[in-house]
């Protein structure tokens, strides 16, 4: 589990975070929605230590992070997975060397051993004869497939995803989405998602967090979103015609 | 102010580089790869420049030399002369800012606009150190490129000297014997040193510390192609004066 308390972070004069106090569940899905420049990025490159912040906590399974040593920092990091929007594989390795790297920097796994373990999560996610391609040579869905296996391959206990459906075409989004979910059910991971794709929210969002202008404005599920009146929410998540008639199915269906 | 801020946060880039070392089995891969990517690469460009460079110091040398007065030996020894003073290690250091330099800017560049960087980071891992310290230990065998580099020059020199018909075999050995001070040697290597450190972080350090997307990793590297240059300049300016004035 993941604890966030309070939490401000600025650029200059520019007061990016302005507070938020939240919490990410172990083996849910939980996902910090909002509209661009609310903050989200910002909030997630603080929570994985990427950025400083000037107040606040944030706690991993009751570790304070900020008052973690250097040696502690890095130990907990190990724990962490993190899939970016561009994949960010490093694409002067192969898939499967990509998918090896925490293992060869972090255990003392022997080659054939490190091969095995590659081999188990690029066939978990639905890749298994890519090892010898380059990042290049996939497409971007395979792209995020191998940064998901890559994420996960090390057993992380924290798995953090950036707009992982960006650039994706509808079917394979759901096929990435899925996947996450999956892989956060199966090894009870804390999973907190990044994401401004509507669908996502509605298939996986275990657990929303919905900022708006650096302030957490509404926190719920995929299951009483379609209930809120809050205002901000609504603008946001029934901006289409497509949501606006989906969410009054639902509470037609329900009432 | 921008000037200084880069020149101190170039200082803690260089501390950092060394905190927190990669693990050794990774990083002996690193900068084997390294010294193939931009030791081992190089030598062709380094070997047909040094090569016909020297045969043109050699003509202009020749051509120049038109008193009769003058021994003909001499064209063997101020081809030695530029070669091994000049000529191998900063003209050489300055082409190589341009080919491994933009490498370097370029190849760290993307990975920055890539987030690769950042994934490196979120891993735990010292990214500088990753990243920056196998270019600098591989390009510490820049001296043994710059080594082929004279030796070439001279030969080039030789070749054009007695295929042009300028002065004999038996002149040109000659002079490329007379007076010869082994300490030369050592100054050009000395130099050479501080170039292969300046050619590892200076472009690096641009790499690293880019903002943007594609068009900016190109400014990166012409920035980093400037500054390299300049500070080498600058340093055998410096260094001539300490060893040699």
């Amino acid at each position: 589990m993941i604890e966030v308390k309070d939490l401000h972070k600025s650029f200059g004069d520019a007061h990016i975070l302005k507070g938020i106090t939240t919490s990410f569940d172990k083996g849910k899905t939980n996902l910090i929605i909002g509209q661009s420049g609310s903050g989200k990025t910002v909030f997630l490159k603080c929570l994985l230590g990427l950025f400083e912040y000037e107040a606040g906590t944030i706690s991993y399974d009751g570790k304070i992070f900020s008052n973690l040593s250097e040696s502690e920092k890095r130990d907990l990091r190990a724990e962490i997975g993190m899939v970016f929007q561009g994949s960010a594989l490093f694409d002067s390795m192969t898939i499967a060397e990509n998918v090896m790297f925490p293992l060869q920097m972090f255990t003392k796994m022997s080659k054939s051993e490190m091969e095995d373990r590659a081999d188990f999560v690029l066939k978990r996610v639905n890749l298994p004869e890519a090892h010898n391609k380059m990042p290049s040579e996939a497409s971007g869905g395979m792209q995020k497939r191998v940064a998901i296996a890559r994420a996960i391959v090390n057993n992380p206990k924290y798995l953090f995803c950036d707009e992982p459906n960006s650039g994706l075409d509808p079917k394979t989004a759901i096929v990435i989405d899925n996947l996450i979910q999956e892989i956060t059910d199966e090894y009870q991971i804390t999973t907190v998602i990044n994401s401004h794709d509507m669908n996502s929210v509605m298939e996986i969002g275990e657990k929303i967090v919905f900022l708006k202008n650096g302030l957490k404005a509404w926190e719920g599920s995929n299951k009483t979103i379609f209930k809120t009146d809050n205002a901000s929410v609504t603008d946001f998540v029934y901006s289409s015609n497509l949501f606006k008639k989906v969410r009054k199915m639902y509470i037609e269906e329900n009432e | 102010m921008t000037y200084l801020h880069n020149i101190g946060a170039y200082f803690l880039m260089i501390a950092e580089m060394f905190r927190k070392p990669t693990k050794w089995s990774v990083m002996r891969q690193l900068i084997l790869k390294d010294i193939d990517d931009l030791i081992i690469g190089s030598l062709g460009i380094i070997a047909f420049i040094s090569f016909f460079v020297g045969g043109v110091i050699t003509i202009q040398t020749a051509l120049n030399i038109d008193n009769p007065l003058i021994p003909k030996y001499l064209v063997g020894f101020a081809t030695r002369q530029s070669v091994i003073l000049e000529f191998a290690p900063t003209f050489t250091s300055i082409i190589m800012a341009g080919k491994v330099g933009s490498f370097i800017t370029s190849s760290i560049g993307t990975m920055r606009v890539t987030e690769q960087i950042d994934a490196l980071e979120v891993m735990g891992i010292n990214s500088l150190n990753y990243l920056v310290f196998p270019k600098t230990i591989a390009l510490m065998l820049y001296p043994f490129a710059i080594a082929v580099g004279m030796f070439l020059g001279i030969l080039g020199g030789m070749a054009a000297c007695v295929f042009g018909g300028y002065s004999t075999l038996a002149d040109y050995i000659l002079g490329i014997q007379t007076d010869f001070d082994s300490f030369h040697v050592i100054y050009a290597f000395i130099k050479t040193f501080v170039f292969a450190f300046v050619l590892a972080t200076i472009p690096s350090f641009y790499g690293y510390y880019m903002r943007g997307g594609a068009l900016e990793v190109g400014k990166a590297s012409t920035t980093a192609f400037v500054w390299t240059s300049v500070v080498i300049i600058l340093l055998n300016y410096v260094i001539t004066g300490m060893l040699l004035g």
